[in-house]
């Protein structure tokens, strides 16, 4: 017994010094690219809003680099045996940006605040009998069925909390307080200068003593890639968030003196890029092609040059950083021999494929032309097409493509971002993230639909991991690459990464080394 | 003096003529020196020039020979700009040659046309022709044709009324010839020389106009050519020079010599002009 209190003494001591060790103070800028369409979280998701807007408000909980969840508003939770039940305790002492008091009303107006401007959390929100605040500090979700990926959209992004004494009784998209946000977050709205830079300051009455550390943030509008390459450089901006920046200027830049780099903070998003190929027609509707262009693809020469050593080579749909990822399933080295082969089994005749990359820089053109050089060595003729994001956005919208690249998030869960992808109910014209390909499978349809239910885990891993092999075998798209963004920042930027959402719930704990 | 003894008095041009062979050469050769075309990725990426064997200019952003890229990209622009300036002149030269022998409403008629065109910036409405057709070679070799017309129908129509006053074509008129013989017969035939001059002229500019949609990223995306090479290299420039020093010294070289040979043109085809040039 008196080891035990001498042990717990010593880790507490630990922990003391540690958090003596941390500066507070300083000022911190960063790159925000593009620039926000809006920053009232619970109206507006884009990913540049998520990062910006990550700090002024807050969900209910945050995830780990394990996508295990962690406090954030709730304190604690709970999830009964059978998953019918959630119950969140929630933070006490808290208070919005404004001073007035935070209780579990603003939780409850929050699930019908999103429910009209969030499609994720309506999604998720769908299994959902009903909700109520027992008391002030308690949260009860009631199921309708058990839903195992549900526990996985309460971060920020997918759940922001939003105050109810502003928006109750009003019109939420005419709201003039969308302009200067109110949120429970470790910092606070000041000033948004359009075209050039958005300013937070410290939340003095943040209810976790002692955070955040920072005391303002400057997010930065700098519209060209090689001009925020430059204000790194020069020392204008001290973070790039992953994506910022050219894949050939991060070498540079991270061979600088005292520049950090870390590909940690995308687990929960896991981007995922494959390329579409058009399952109803043309030579794409066939599988033995489709097999054929796996084959043919050099993926792991597009990982080293095109984006420089980040990233893995991905397996299939799920990525190896979400949850229920399996690697046992069919493989595809590089081999052009074997695809040669398949492309005479199916006896193809020449018919010329179109591919369309992603308008989203130089890397992504680089990445088309290495596709179309493998596909030729090979035999396939292919004609690169070309479209800006609107003409990108309408020809995979209307299916009128044959190849077309794209990379979307997974959210933890393959339930949450995967099975749109693949599924027959998903095949809706008009948008961009669904099943594009035309991929129609009822008996792995019904896999999906069971295994998203599934209260039991190891069960749910055995039910993915089946998914998994069937699909790969029958390649709807062509799986690319589990895309890794770096992010670059001066090394006396402390923890500035600590979560699986990265820099999009970071700023709480990152401090500046003096 | 003969005319081709004149051209060849003229170093300059003899010089862009030399060059202009040799890209013509290296064009028309291309497939037999690279038969794997440029778009093959060969070696390990970023290697410096002129040092490795095989590849002189050394390799770009994906591995891809330089060279090969800069002899498959001479096709490209060359194609581009002849054709485009025939285009052009398909264009250009009837319409100047109708206002200027007619004059009055279809004169009025025609300029206006061809001032509504002349109004809009060359090259921002390339662009926007460009990308309203998809960038492809043929929409790209319309688009420079489309936009650089005007300036012919101006010159050929100034021409054409001033050849239409002379005497040899009031005796046509005389001798009972129709309006369309004595525009084909008598009087564009003497405006040949200054329009062969402004041609020359124009395929340098096409050139540049090709190259400079290229950069831009609007370019046909399944053909190599010099500015595609440029506007592909201009994300590591300060890392790899090569990339966008070479293709950018072929479109120099190109469009040197092109004016040098307009140049040579003019003089030779206008002795008058140029003995007062040289004394």
């Amino acid at each position: 017994m008196k080891l035990l209190k001498a042990t717990t003494f010593l880790v507490a001591a630990a922990m003391a010094t540690g958090a003596a060790a941390q500066q507070d103070g300083g000022r911190l800028d960063l790159i925000v690219q593009p620039e926000p369409p809006g920053l009232m979280l619970g109206l507006v998701q884009n990913g540049p809003t998520q990062m910006v807007s990550g700090q002024i408000y807050e969900g209910l909980l945050r995830y780990n680099k394990d996508l295990e969840p962690q406090p954030s508003l709730a304190k604690e939770w709970d999830i009964a045996e059978d998953g019918m039940t959630y119950t969140f305790k929630l933070q006490e002492g808290v208070t919005w940006h404004d001073g007035e008091p935070f209780s579990a009303a603003d939780v409850i107006f929050t699930t019908k605040f999103l429910q009209d401007n969030h499609a994720r959390f309506r999604g998720a929100f769908s299994h959902v009998e009903s909700v109520e605040a027992p008391d002030d500090n308690t949260i009860v979700i009631h199921m309708k069925e058990p839903y195992g990926p549900f526990i996985n959209a309460f971060e920020a992004g997918s759940m922001p909390i939003v105050p109810k004494h502003i928006y109750e009784g009003t019109d939420y998209a005419t709201n003039e307080m969308n302009n200067t946000p109110i949120g429970t977050g470790p910092y606070k709205f000041v000033e948004w200068e359009k075209g050039s830079f958005i300013h937070l300051t410290k939340n003095e009455d943040y209810y976790l003593d002692g955070l955040p550390h920072i005391d303002d943030l400057y997010y930065r509008v700098v519209p060209d890639a090689a001009s925020r390459a430059v204000a790194f450089e020069t020392g204008e901006v001290d973070v790039l968030p992953g994506g910022a920046i050219e894949n050939w200027d991060v070498a540079r830049l991270t061979k600088m003196d005292n520049v950090c780099s870390t590909s940690d903070g995308w687990e929960f998003f896991a981007p995922h890029a494959w390329m579409w190929l058009n399952n109803r027609e043309g030579p794409t509707s066939n599988k033995l092609f489709r097999q054929a262009v796996m084959f043919a693809l050099d993926r792991e020469f597009v990982k080293d040059v095109v984006w420089n050593g980040f990233g893995t080579v991905p397996t299939g749909p799920v990525s190896s950083k979400t949850n229920y990822y399996s690697d046992d399933v069919p493989q595809y080295p590089h081999d052009p021999e074997k695809a040669k082969a398949l492309l005479e089994e199916m006896g193809y005749d020449g018919t010329p494929v179109r591919l369309l990359p992603l308008p989203y820089g130089e890397t992504w053109q680089r990445w088309a032309e290495a596709v179309k050089q493998n596909l030729e060595e090979v035999g396939i003729t292919v004609d690169i097409d070309s479209a800006d994001v609107a003409g990108w956005n309408e020809k995979t919208a209307n299916w009128d493509y044959d190849m077309a690249f794209t990379y979307l998030y997974q959210y933890g869960d393959p339930a949450l971002g995967v099975a749109r992808n693949y599924v027959e109910s998903q095949i809706q014209k008009g948008s961009p993230w669904n099943n594009v390909e035309g991929y129609v499978n009822p008996e792995l349809d019904a896999m999906w639909e069971a295994a998203a239910v599934e209260p039991n885990t190891e069960k749910r891993q055995e039910m993915y991991t089946e998914i998994q092999q069937k699909i790969v075998e029958d390649v709807p798209v062509a799986w690319l690459l589990e895309i890794e963004f770096p992010t670059i920042y001066r090394c006396e930027v402390k923890d500035l990464i600590t979560t699986g959402i990265g820099l999009n719930d970071g700023l709480r704990d990152a401090w500046i080394e003096q | 003096m003969t005319f081709w003894k004149r051209f060849i008095s003229n170093r300059g041009a003899l010089l862009g003529l030399g060059i202009l062979i040799a890209v013509l050469l290296v064009a028309l050769l291309a497939p037999l020196i690279y038969p794997r075309g440029p778009w093959a990725m060969v070696q390990r990426p970023f290697l410096v020039p002129f040092t490795t064997d095989g590849l002189p200019l050394g390799t770009d952003t994906l591995g891809r020979d330089v060279l090969a890229g800069l002899v498959y990209g001479a096709r490209v622009s060359l194609l581009v700009g002849l054709v485009s300036t025939v285009m052009a002149l398909l264009i250009g030269v009837p319409l100047g040659a109708l206002a200027g022998f007619y004059g009055k409403w279809v004169d009025e008629g025609a300029m206006r046309f061809t001032e509504f065109f002349q109004t809009i910036p060359n090259f921002a409405l390339a662009i926007v022709l460009v990308a309203i057709l998809e960038p492809s070679l043929t929409s790209i070799t319309i688009a420079i044709a489309i936009v650089s017309w005007p300036p012919v129908a101006r010159l050929v129509r100034a021409e054409v009324m001033s050849v239409t006053r002379r005497e040899y074509v009031d005796a046509a008129r005389l001798a009972g010839l129709s309006n369309m013989h004595i525009l084909i017969r008598q009087v564009l035939p003497n405006t040949v020389s200054p329009i062969i001059v402004m041609a020359s002229l124009m395929v340098a500019t096409a050139i540049l106009l090709e190259s400079s949609l290229s950069f831009l990223g609007l370019g046909d995306p399944n053909i190599m050519s010099w500015g595609f090479q440029i506007g592909a290299a201009r994300t590591v420039i300060r890392s790899a020079w090569w990339l966008s020093f070479f293709p950018g010294a072929a479109i120099v070289l190109t469009v040197l010599a092109l004016n040098l040979i307009g140049e040579g043109l003019n003089d030779a085809l206008n002795p008058h002009l140029s003995r007062k040039g040289r004394s």
